[in-house]
């Protein structure tokens, strides 16, 4: 399998929307071990001016791999997912994510890099409310382990 | 809150923490954030694909780590920009039946930069397991209100 090295600067459009639910924030709180009152409690939220529960500061890669998702399974993109390793990870948060929130992922093929006998990926997901606000800026970069690696 | 911009100074350290972690932290944050490779909960997968064993999610570590920061500034919106590179895996021992840790992941936090400008700190993290550093330019901009 080989990278199709025309994936550079392909975009693929928002796709499904996903809501942000409380408990939603409330799980992926407890699986990070974060412990702010404002990922548990609506009160807690609101009293630092929130309009409901907070997403941690790592909860738009739910979205963010959602949206990888369209390019890994993409049968033109040629990726092996089981050679899939995670190299970097950025986040840009232009607004809290909080509860209620209805979301959509424009995702964008920043750079494909050969890179021994694999490549290296990097994308990039905007992330914005169906409203048009924008929320998260995602970077991730993916290793595309060639045969021999 | 009660940090004052003015108070802080590059080099100066924000605190440390220790992350215990097992496999069901594993299985717990699989389904929490829906990534399911079997190499984070299986170990014949795992080893069949080259890795030494079940490691944790890179993205566990990473929203792990930032528990520091959330801690030290009171409100994990402050946190605008956090950013990593993961190097090394973090192995995660089988440890189902002695209920002890699996992997202990260690993380120290200090100010690598303060933009007064735009009201922010840079916080560089320093994340370890058995020693070896599996994050690496692990940063996250804080904004100080």
């Amino acid at each position: 399998m080989t990278i199709n090295p025309e994936l550079q600067g392909r975009s693929y459009p928002a796709g499904a929307v996903y809501t942000v639910g409380r408990e939603k924030i409330r799980e992926f709180a407890r699986a990070v071990k974060a412990t702010h009152p404002s990922h548990y409690d609506v009160d807690a939220a609101r009293d630092l001016g929130h309009r409901d529960l907070v997403a941690p500061p790592t909860f738009a890669i739910i979205v963010a791999q959602l949206a990888d998702a369209q390019l890994i399974s993409d049968p033109e993109a040629g990726i092996d997912f089981s050679r899939v390793v995670h190299a970097d990870q950025r986040f840009i948060h232009h607004r809290a994510i909080v509860a209620g929130d209805e979301l959509v992922a424009e995702l964008h093929v920043d750079t494909v890099r050969a890179m021994g006998g694999g490549a290296m990926i990097t994308t990039r997901a905007e992330i914005s409310t169906t409203d048009g606000e924008k929320t998260a800026t995602t970077t991730s970069s993916l290793l595309v382990r060639g045969e021999e690696q | 809150m009660g940090i004052a911009i003015a108070d802080l100074s590059v080099g100066q350290e924000i605190g440390s923490a220790t992350v215990e972690v097992t496999r069901q932290d594993l299985v717990k944050y699989a389904g929490a954030s829906g990534d399911f490779n079997p190499i984070h909960w299986n170990a014949d997968f795992a080893q069949g694909v080259g890795l030494p064993g079940v490691i944790a999610h890179g993205m566990f570590t990473m929203g792990a780590a930032v528990q520091l920061v959330t801690d030290w500034v009171g409100d994990p919106t402050a946190v605008v920009d956090y950013q990593t590179r993961f190097t090394k895996p973090v192995i995660v021992e089988d440890t189902t039946a002695e209920g002890t840790p699996g992997a202990v992941i260690e993380v120290a936090g200090k100010i690598g930069a303060i933009d007064l400008d735009n009201s922010t700190v840079r916080v560089d993290l320093t994340v370890l397991s058995t020693g070896l550093k599996v994050l690496v330019k692990a940063q996250a901009v804080v904004h100080i209100w």
